[in-house]
């Protein structure tokens, strides 16, 4: 860190930095800004399904097809597989590379049994004739929910490369910086997800 | 002001910013509390509706809405690890204004639909015979 000048040239003293101050981490800033701006993304879906989830088009209401216990066990998976990620995060931090790796892979197989869950609600719901070309209800419903899902999927695609890279390479500085990147993504789609069963299934029911 | 105590300050700022990455990681604990509040957080609302708890259906909808937000905070803090101290305070701000967007997009476009429903022209029961 440089410091002010003062004592070197015995001019008039500076009071600034001669280096501009930065954190040496910012791309958890930066990561974190990424984030907030896919919360943007999720807001005018949110918006979107606030204003169409009534719009039945005298075709099926939520709840005529959403079965809560399913949602109940989808929602339960992303809660473990939230934590799973903590404790992979906590092995990290030991230096733990066997138990990190373990857990981690447990994190993927919760978050996989998360979207097959999905899937087959999805593949249900279209073999009943609720597709999301049915009615404005169901075109915002698998907007916002399929969006969730895929950021899941991509989630999982980032986890299994990063287990390969820490299992190829060790727990070292780039690979702990990317776990915690996407330890942050990870948390962050489970408060997404907290919204959509709140908002879409839960309220969508209570009609 | 001499040049002295800003160096010193520079430096304190450069300590606490440390400091506060170090606490940002979490501990066993700290992940444990957060998982147990989710999982009363969660269950909580899903009886709600299930089990047909309460009569007034606004009432439950309120309740479940609030206790979700309650989750998000809970998930913020002991799994994001949010406090006002990291990246000396820029995650915080980014996410108040975040918040702030995200407020005025979503009760703004419900307000303003809303309007739009109740303002439109009365539909007749013979209009709807003849809609595409």
């Amino acid at each position: 860190m440089s410091a002010t000048q003062v004592h070197d040239t015995g001019e008039k003293p500076t009071f600034y930095l001669t280096e501009d101050h930065h954190p040496e981490n910012s791309t958890m800033l930066g990561f974190w800004l990424y984030l907030m701006s896919d919360c943007l993304i999720f807001a005018v879906l949110f918006a979107t399904h606030g204003v169409l989830g009534r719009n039945y088009a005298a075709g099926p209401s939520p709840a005529d097809l959403f079965d809560l216990s399913l949602v109940a066990i989808n929602t339960a998976m992303l809660l473990l597989s939230s934590i799973t990620y903590g404790f992979a995060m906590l092995q990290m931090e030991r230096n733990a590379k066997m138990e990190t790796l373990v857990w981690l892979g447990i994190t993927g197989v919760f978050g996989a049994a998360f979207l097959a869950l999905e899937l087959y609600e999805f593949y249900h719901l279209i073999h009943e004739g609720a597709g999301p070309t049915r009615s404005a209800f169901l075109s915002s419903f698998f907007t916002l929910v399929g969006t969730h899902g895929l950021h899941v999927t991509f989630g999982i695609i980032w986890l299994v490369t990063l287990m390969v890279q820490v299992r190829k390479h060790g727990l070292t500085h780039e690979n702990r910086r990317r776990l915690m990147c996407l330890s942050m993504f990870w948390h962050f789609l489970d408060v997404i997800w907290i919204g959509v069963f709140s908002f879409v299934y839960l309220l969508g029911v209570l009609g | 002001m001499s040049a002295h105590p800003a160096h010193e300050n520079a430096a304190e700022a450069h300590h606490a910013h440390s400091h506060g990455h170090d606490a940002g990681h979490g501990s066993f604990r700290g992940y444990m509390i957060g998982f147990v509040l989710s999982i009363v957080l969660t269950a909580i609302p899903f009886w709600l509706v299930m089990g047909d708890v309460i009569d007034s259906k606004l009432f439950t909808a309120v309740l479940v809405m609030g206790i979700g937000v309650v989750q998000i905070v809970v998930h913020m803090v002991y799994f994001l690890h949010m406090n006002p101290r990291s990246e000396g305070g820029w995650t915080l701000m980014a996410l108040i204004f975040t918040l702030i967007i995200v407020g005025i997009a979503i009760a703004g476009s419900l307000w303003v639909m809303h309007h739009l429903n109740t303002n439109m022209m009365p539909m007749t029961h013979e209009m709807m015979k003849t809609m595409p």
